[in-house]
């Protein structure tokens, strides 16, 4: 049996070869950095089925109910509204007290049980960037066609959008602060893109 | 050269003094110049030639429909055919005057260009009084508001009247005032130089800001391209001055009124001291006594019987009197002129340095007309007005024709608060006077060749005579049949002109041949019976039409010149296109990888040793993965995972084959079709429970399957319980190929039995690895080779790397990359969808009739009973091997029965059209058989197995050998190892 | 650019969506029961209207979900977007004029 903190130790983030060159993008105006290996527990279920109902018991909180909407769930968790039968559960990384997101998948399968629906570990599907900082919302706005101001686009409010052409997620977690969740092979050209569009603001 | 600038007046900052360069001169200028202002300032009449006729030429405008005064931008990028009447003044700016065209500068232009995507409640376009007075009323209700305003400076036509008053204050102190307040506002933008130069559908403006002319910041961008999703957009956009045509138009010192005015007013610059004034309204009056006032001599000649204003004083008013000549010769030195009825026979002469001219104001509508915003024309206006503002926009100002100013600051004020103009379209014309419509004095000498419509073009009215008598009735086609208004012009000059020149040339039966449909045009105009309508008047009694009835031309985007780096932002270079990583992408570069694009996957392509060439590096890797082991990273396949009681049933129906009975832990090879019975894509699907599935899909058709699958879901068989998540980032992949790969699988593997018979083709079993991560592997194969895919978490996929490399080591495991996947698999003729298919092949032409069903009904099986399926003359895959076994054929080369084939190499076109029965989709040399080999899809191919055909390329006819489409290993025996 | 607005997203940028062809045209209950003709009905033909059209739309960079819109195919102004389960919504009071399908 291989110790668990060996296998953790293999773990690589998509922007892993890339923390120095978020560092040295990052200034007082905006600041950029990777949130890595949370865990992302994809779900597919109609709102309002006893389908919903087993996962939101095995969540200990209910489903966001529309577009934009986030739930805060106990032990650091929340689950983003992605689609009308889609959700996305994002939890802290193993090494931060989360679960290790197989395990978190196999409870929320459990609790799905013959249950119609699907519940999927994405963890790695994905990867988080912080953006943050007076000018993080300038920085989007460079690639982003979606209303960021506040009144659109209050702080917890996360949607799926374009950014330039690239799919990711942006959740506004803080009046300056923002992820940016791309799929894990465009972090890299993601990550780049934005600290190309810090240098103004550094 | 005498300096024009007065002592005192303008805008400008005389304090601070603007070193610039033009040719080889250096002349100062003052901060808030333009390049125009200043040259006129320092006594530039002459700038650059005309494009073709190359004649003397000066500043016409004061704005961005200058025909004249182009610069080009020296020392960095050579920026060409910039309007010396928007060009900031900066310092040391290096410039030479250009004869009407451009040069491009063939180096790269390495500035910066970007975008931004923004929100706004209301947008105003145009900072005159008008667009001030929309802004401030804007704000006040609390709603987001962004001004753009394509000048570096707010206040639009009150720039040139800053001693006019407005609310009780000089304009330019209101100007500054309403800036302020604009300013102080939290929920109000200003964008200066920033020009609006497309208006689309659902308020969607972008424009174009230029930045770092005037500010240099590290890492700004120089322009930056804007686009804006706005609630309510209020054009006030203004108007443009015209011209009028009479003989020698053009030559320097010829300028629009209202430039002369705002030279003086902005700038103060006296562009000439003894003026003639030509003007065709009341518009021009106040420039006469503005010019007057500082001491011009000035000559008013007013084509008009009358005046419908004051008369300035100390003016020379002249009533019923045309210019019908420019007398000089670099410039104007007089003005030949005659009685607008042509009683005067005998043409005056007079003496001046400055003709200021004014025929009249056409709103400008561009961005109302490219949202199709309708236009009529409004006889008494002489002009064309839009008729009612598109859905969610208003209008304001002069675009309307409201001409006074505090018309413009009520009719703005309303349009800002959403609210209903209080002024009054009778009150326009009443106020705006009679404007004569006078759209040609002939000249002296009967000829019509300096008769000037579009300068820029070098256009003449004789050149719409000649379109008019070669049968041209469209104000579209007269346009292109000339080249009037295709320059940067693009009608702010010549459309209206040529319209009014057009209703001079034809008569009423003429306008039969007009095609309906242009922006603008009435439709059954009333100027064949003579009648009026609302469009325009019959005037000159019964023949001749109105512009009413013959419309503009078309406006289009963009409205001012973009350069196509600026609409390219930051997507150059490396950030062009999206690069999509693997996570073993660096430990793949480490080992000298070359990648190639696979949609936007960077894929390794081939990993080349010591200097070997591509060739020689696939050789190698090709018999690694035949002799020996190697391996490769295969993360790129789209991976779905589909769920639901009904997901075998799904698959079913979407695969040409069965997977209803596919056992659980094994995995089966499916190929999914349109309805037309057409290749759409294919991949090895795993199930993982009754009701659980892993589907692959080709790298390049990820995206589109999920969609498929979920449009058949969503739409067709909403009934089913099936669901979808795409997983193709979750995992990662590494495919360990070759006869020994069991080896090095079962080191890192321990826990697997991994022995033919514990291990079966097309199994796949969850392991945890020797590492600790947990794994799943599959048998399956892409080459005809004994090989294993392992998949992982993405998060361990370069450790996944790490350890195959490590357990191969001692066996001599060879990274390969796309190339030899692609040798190895053509070998064994296994199709990749795009390359081998088109969208026209279906299973069967593949020769793989096995994969089609004929028990279950899937999706495209109708379309295997269709004629064109059953008959003959299909194109089938097949191999070509060349008779010269070290040639490979260009992929795409054609495919001719040999009778068809000429004697010898073509170095041009062939004289007769050549038959085709096929074409080549892949080629490669094969280590295995130790000859070049050919993928192609012939006609009735199958048919012709053993038959020699010709494959040509490049003017050559080769001959090849039609054959089976698997060269290598026909009885499948090697996948087992 | 035209900006739709998605039954579950609200309105979002024509680029964050993917275009599906006419609406309302059913895949045939029992294709081997068709003639060629009627299967290459289905297959081929769909309407081209000078007016109102109705089609499909999926919004692939949000909700992944299909839906339908009535778009004028003149002006480009969806007047409408609905869900596929839904009836083509009637403009203006009028109903639509009926589409193609492989059965006529």
């Amino acid at each position: 049996m291989v110790d668990r903190s060996s296998v953790l130790e293999r773990r690589r983030s998509p922007l892993h070869a890339l923390t120095e060159e978020l560092e040295h993008g990052s200034g007082a105006g905006v600041q950029l950095h990777e949130v890595p290996f949370l865990a992302q527990i994809g779900l597919r279920v109609r709102p309002g089925s006893p389908s919903a109902a087993a996962l939101e018991a095995a969540l200990a909180g209910p489903l966001p109910a529309g577009v934009g909407q986030v739930t805060a769930l106990p032990a650091g968790r929340s689950t983003l509204w992605l689609g009308p039968d889609e959700y996305l559960v994002l939890a802290p990384d193993e090494r931060d007290g989360g679960l290790d997101p197989a395990a978190l998948t196999a409870e929320l399968v459990t609790a799905l049980g013959e249950l119609p629906g699907q519940v999927v570990d994405l963890s790695a599907n994905r990867t988080t960037l912080e953006l943050s900082g007076p000018h993080a919302q300038d920085v989007l706005d460079k690639s982003c066609r979606l209303d960021l101001d506040p009144q659109a686009f209050p702080v917890g409010h996360a949607v799926a959008t374009l950014l330039e052409s690239v799919g990711v997620i942006v959740w506004r977690t803080d009046v300056g602060t923002w992820r940016v969740m791309p799929r894990a092979s465009f972090a890299v050209h993601v990550a780049r893109w934005l600290l190309d569009g810090m240098r103004e603001y550094r | 050269m005498t300096s024009r600038r007065l002592a005192t007046g303008g805008l400008i900052g005389r304090d601070e003094t603007i070193k610039f360069t033009l040719g080889s001169t250096t002349y100062a200028g003052f901060a808030g110049d333009t390049v125009a202002s200043a040259a006129l300032a320092n006594g530039i009449a002459r700038v650059g030639d005309s494009i073709y006729l190359r004649r003397p030429r000066g500043v016409m405008t004061c704005g961005v429909e200058e025909p004249n005064a182009f610069v080009r931008v020296e020392g960095g990028y050579g920026e060409s055919m910039l309007p010396a009447t928007t060009l900031e003044l900066a310092d040391d700016l290096q410039m030479t005057w250009e004869d009407g065209i451009g040069t491009l500068d063939q180096s790269v232009d390495d500035a910066e260009y970007d975008h931004m995507h923004v929100h706004t409640d209301v947008a105003i376009v145009g900072a005159g009084p008008a667009g001030l007075s929309a802004a401030r009323a804007a704000v006040a209700t609390g709603v987001r508001v962004t001004l753009l305003e394509q000048d570096f400076a707010l206040g639009g036509s009150l720039l040139g009247r800053p001693g006019e008053q407005v609310e009780g204050r000089p304009a330019h102190e209101w100007v500054q005032q309403v800036r302020a307040e604009l300013e102080a506002a939290p929920n109000c933008r200003i964008l200066l130089r920033t020009s609006v130069f497309g208006s689309y559908d659902n308020n969607y403006l972008v424009a174009l800001e230029k930045r770092t002319g005037h500010l240099t910041t590290e890492g700004m961008s120089r322009q930056r391209v804007w686009h804006l999703i706005v609630g309510r957009v209020v054009l006030a956009t203004g108007s443009f001055e015209r011209s009028l045509i009479f003989a020698g138009n053009d030559r320097p010192g010829v300028m629009l009124a209202s430039a002369a005015q705002a030279y003086l007013g902005r700038f103060g610059v006296l562009v000439g001291e003894r003026v003639v004034v030509f003007t065709t309204n009341d518009s021009a009056y106040p420039v006469a006594a503005d010019l007057a006032a500082v001491g011009a001599t000035v000559t008013v000649l007013d084509a008009r019987p009358s005046a419908g204003c004051q008369l300035p004083p100390a003016v020379d008013v002249r009533f019923g009197m045309v210019v019908v000549e420019t007398l000089g010769d670099e410039v104007v030195t007089g003005v030949r002129i005659a009685s607008a009825d042509g009683s005067d026979v005998v043409p005056q002469e007079l003496e001046c340095d400055l003709l200021a001219v004014s025929g009249g104001w056409s709103p400008n509508v561009s961005l109302h007309s490219q949202r199709q915003g309708a236009l009529r024309w409004d006889e008494r206006l002489v002009g064309f007005v839009p008729t009612a503002p598109v859905a969610r926009q208003a209008l304001a100002g002069a675009v309307l024709g409201t001409s006074w100013t505090e018309g413009c600051l009520s009719e703005g004020a309303a349009a800002g608060a959403d609210e209903v103009s209080p002024v009054h379209a009778g009150e326009r014309a009443d106020r705006a006077g009679a404007t004569a419509d006078l759209w040609l004095v002939p000249g002296p000498h009967g000829d019509l060749a300096t008769h000037f419509v579009d300068p820029q073009r070098d256009n003449t009215a004789a050149d719409v005579v000649r379109a008019v008598g070669a049968g041209m009735r469209s104000v579209e086609h007269v346009k292109r049949y000339t080249s009037i208004s295709t320059g940067l012009d693009q009608g702010k000059i010549g459309g209206v002109l040529t319209i009014g020149l057009l209703t001079q040339l034809l008569s009423a039966p003429d306008m039969a041949a007009v095609p309906a449909g242009q922006p603008g045009q009435v439709v059954g105009d009333g100027a064949e019976d003579g009648e009026v309508n609302e469009g325009g008047r019959a005037t000159n009694a019964s023949m001749r039409p109105s512009p009413g009835a013959l419309g503009t031309t078309t406006f289009r985007a963009p409205f001012t010149p973009v350069a196509f780096v600026a609409l390219a932002g930051r997507s150059r270079g490396q950030l062009y296109d999206p690069a999509r990583l693997t996570p073993s992408h660096g430990r793949q570069v480490e080992l000298g990888a070359r990648f190639e694009d696979v949609g936007q996957w960077k894929r390794a392509w081939y990993f080349a040793r010591h200097g070997e060439d591509m060739d020689a590096a696939v050789a190698r890797e090709c018999r690694a993965a035949r002799e020996n082991v190697a391996y490769m990273d295969a993360t790129t396949l789209g991976k779905i995972e589909v769920r639901g009681a009904d997901a075998a049933t799904f698959l079913n129906r979407i695969y040409t084959n069965a997977f209803a009975k596919l056992a659980v832990g094994k995995q089966r090879y499916g190929v999914m079709c349109r309805p037309d019975g057409m290749v759409f894509d294919d991949g090895v699907t795993f199930r993982l429970a009754d009701d659980r599935f892993v589907m692959t899909t080709t790298t390049g058709g990820a995206a589109r399957v999920l969609e498929w699958l979920e449009e058949w879901s969503q739409t067709e068989w909403p009934d089913l319980d099936v669901w979808f998540t795409s997983v193709t980032e979750q995992w990662t992949t590494i495919a360990v190929v070759g006869p020994r790969s069991r080896q090095v699988v079962a080191a890192l593997a321990p826990d697997l039995d991994v022995s033919k018979e514990g291990f079966e083709f097309m199994a796949f079993r969850d392991t945890t690895l020797a590492s600790g991560i947990p794994a799943r592997i599959a048998r399956v194969t892409f080459s005809g080779e004994l090989a294993f895919e392992i998949n992982v978490s993405g998060w361990y996929g370069q450790s996944l790397w790490d350890d195959v490399s490590a357990a191969g080591e001692s066996l001599g495991i060879t990274p390969y990359g796309t190339e030899t996947m692609h040798v190895l698999r053509a070998e064994k003729a296994y199709p990749i969808v795009g390359q081998d298919t088109d969208g026209t092949v279906t299973p069967q032409d593949l020769g793989m009739s096995w994969v089609v069903s004929t028990k279950k009904e899937f999706v495209g099986k109708r379309s295997y009973e269709r004629a064109s399926h059953n008959a003959t003359g299909r194109k089938q895959l097949v191999s070509l091997l060349p008779l010269d076994t070290t040639l490979r054929l260009p992929e795409g080369s054609q495919v001719i029965e040999q009778a068809a084939a000429p004697e010898g190499p073509l170095d041009g076109p062939a004289r007769m059209p050549i038959p085709m029965i096929g074409h080549v989709t892949s080629s490669y040399h094969s280590q295995a058989i130790g000859r070049s080999f050919a993928l192609a899809l012939v006609k009735d191919g199958r048919d012709r197995v053993g038959q020699q055909a010709v494959a040509s390329f490049g003017g050559r006819f080769v001959p090849v050998e039609i054959g089976d489409a698997v060269v290598y290993d026909k009885e499948g025996t090697r996948r087992d190892g | 650019m035209l900006i739709i607005d998605c039954p579950h997203c609200g309105p979002r940028t024509e680029d964050e969506y993917g275009y599906g062809g006419q609406a309302h045209v059913a895949y045939p209950e029992d294709p081997s029961a068709l003639t060629d003709a009627e299967w290459a009905q289905y297959l081929f033909y769909r309407d081209n209207p000078k007016g109102l059209y109705s089609e499909r739309w999926v919004h692939s960079a949000g909700c992944r979900k299909w839906f339908n819109a009535v778009r004028d195919t003149r002006t480009y102004e969806i007047t409408a977007t609905y869900l596929p389960s839904d009836p083509r919504p009637a403009p203006h009071g009028g109903p639509l004029a009926p589409t193609t399908t492989a059965k006529e």
